[in-house]
């Protein structure tokens, strides 16, 4: 992993959805200052680009940079430069998963049940979904949320079925076809 | 009669509820009808985005085409789903490349896609299509002096597809004022109130919205409003009392969808407003206002 990555690293990103555009960034740092959870951050977003420009791959997905970020769109919306910061975030987050990075974040985790609920519901099931979190993360942690379960629960907000989606069959046809290679 | 295409979003199924039912509940008063997609599927979310943006891509796609088929606007109340269903409509024009990839997988399960379909929050249909004087000439029990924190949050105005302001919009505080409710200064309205990441990272989340719910307090209302995201929503009201044992708070500040202060002031039923959802019950605020017998429709609103 990310050895010669002096180009191929951009080139990567680059590539994908809604990233093209990162090459123009001008470095003003205004997406720094502007996001909403930058505190957390190993490196900020303004420098989470740098670093994709000068090949760092893997002190960048190896941190926890990028997992903080809650999809405000903040810098998006102020980005001088159009380079949509928030898309680039996720799609680093997505090299980071399919490469296998480990960065120190559960966020990962939620990432795939997350996923995985979609492919096999058809929709998130959010009850199956929180459980199946817990018990991959911290089986004990679903303790604390247990009132908030329960508060749920009380108010008709938890149903604990899913529904039935014919179209679930649909995504993985979906997500088949647009698998690397996949379809051809 | 308005017709639109309509995307609850997964979490109106959950977490969601009271919101969804108020929506049901007011569509028809306001000559509205949402005819939900059949058999819709998930947008994906930030989450799947993370995983891989072009198959989210592709699953939201799904949902494009079958409201193509519909002719109509296609509605969602949900700000996620908003965010996300506008992007992969903008992309599949953008990306060539991408676009091809996706046309082949929609045409595996006999879909296509033309790039007609216009989408749109509910939130702005509600704003242009209802308007806030249309709004105002229903009102039968005007929220009369109830101090309201407007929360639009994040993704409804952010990144900017030309709604409103994307740093402080206003149409929230336009409509609760058209009840008769009195908007007080908020400015944190369109801030995020981080519920993506409220189960991996909860203290980053919690600490957000303790912040909104502290800002909203601290300028004097008496409840928050708040758009009709499921996710905003949520985070307000059910992760309220978490915040409160975290920071050893005692904010018992009711959360009311948009929608369901609308439900109220257009007379409808109890049931209609679904208040018995909210975990911050809003009863003993609101028991003046729907103790109050209905007036004639239109009067008395500062619209
Ligand atoms: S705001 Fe835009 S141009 Fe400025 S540093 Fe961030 S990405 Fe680059
Ligand atoms: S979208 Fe993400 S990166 Fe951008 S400002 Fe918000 S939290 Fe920060």
């Amino acid at each position: 992993m990310g050895d010669n990555a002096q180009t191929t690293f951009l080139d990567e990103v680059a590539a994908l959805p809604a990233c093209g555009k990162i090459s123009e960034c001008i470095q003003c740092g205004v997406c720094s200052g502007s996001c909403t959870t930058a505190t957390h951050w190993e490196y900020p977003p303004r420098k989470v680009i740098a670093m994709v420009r000068s090949g760092l791959k893997d002190e960048l997905l190896k941190s926890n940079s990028i997992w903080f970020c809650v999809s405000c769109y903040l810098c998006t919306a102020r980005c001088p430069r159009d380079i949509k910061p928030a898309s680039i975030v996720h799609g680093l987050e997505s090299i980071a998963l399919k490469e296998g990075y480990k960065p120190p974040t559960k966020t990962t985790t939620m990432y795939k049940t997350f996923s995985e609920s979609i492919v096999n519901n058809g929709r998130i099931y959010e009850f199956g979904f929180m459980f199946k979190y817990y018990l991959q993360t911290n089986p004990l942690a679903a303790l604390k949320m247990l009132p908030t379960a329960l508060n749920l629960l009380a108010h008709k907000r938890m149903p604990l079925t899913p529904k039935k989606v014919k179209g679930k069959a649909d995504l993985r046809i979906i997500i088949n076809k647009l698998s690397a290679g996949g379809g051809k | 009669m308005r017709y639109y295409a309509y995307y609850p979003g997964c979490s109106m199924e959950a977490t969601g509820l009271p919101v969804e039912k108020s929506i049901k509940a007011i569509a028809k008063p306001l000559d509205l009808e949402f005819i939900e997609l059949e058999d819709w599927t998930c947008c994906g979310s930030s989450p799947f985005a993370g995983v891989d943006k072009a198959k989210a891509i592709g699953i939201t796609a799904r949902t494009l085409a079958q409201a193509e088929k519909t002719g109509l606007d296609l509605v969602t109340p949900c700000s996620s789903c908003y965010t996300i269903l506008q992007e992969a409509n903008d992309l599949l024009k953008e990306d060539h490349k991408l676009a091809e990839r996706v046309r082949e997988a929609l045409s595996a399960i006999g879909l296509s896609y033309n790039g007609t379909v216009k989408v749109r929050h509910i939130a702005e249909v509600l704003f242009n299509d209802v308007s806030p004087a249309g709004l105002a000439a229903k009102v039968v029990r005007p929220l009369t002096g109830l101090k309201v924190a407007c929360y639009t949050g994040c993704q409804q105005v952010r990144p900017s597809y030309g709604f409103d302001d994307s740093e402080y919009p206003d149409w929230l505080d336009q409509m609760a004022k058209s009840l008769g409710a009195k908007p007080v200064n908020f400015p944190l309205k369109a801030r995020c109130c981080g519920s993506s990441l409220v189960i991996s990272e909860s203290d980053v989340a919690l600490d957000l919205i303790h912040r909104l719910l502290e800002n909203a307090q601290e300028n004097g209302a008496q409840c928050m409003v708040s758009t009709t995201c499921p996710l905003c929503f949520t985070a307000l009201d059910v992760y309220q009392a978490t915040v409160n044992s975290k920071f050893k708070k005692k904010f018992d500040l009711p959360v009311l969808a948009i929608t369901q202060m609308i439900a109220i002031a257009l007379g409808l039923d109890i049931k209609a407003s679904a208040l018995d959802g909210n975990v911050v019950s809003p009863q003993k605020l609101l028991k003046p206002y729907l103790s109050a017998k209905p007036q004639a429709a239109g009067v008395e609103t500062s619209a």
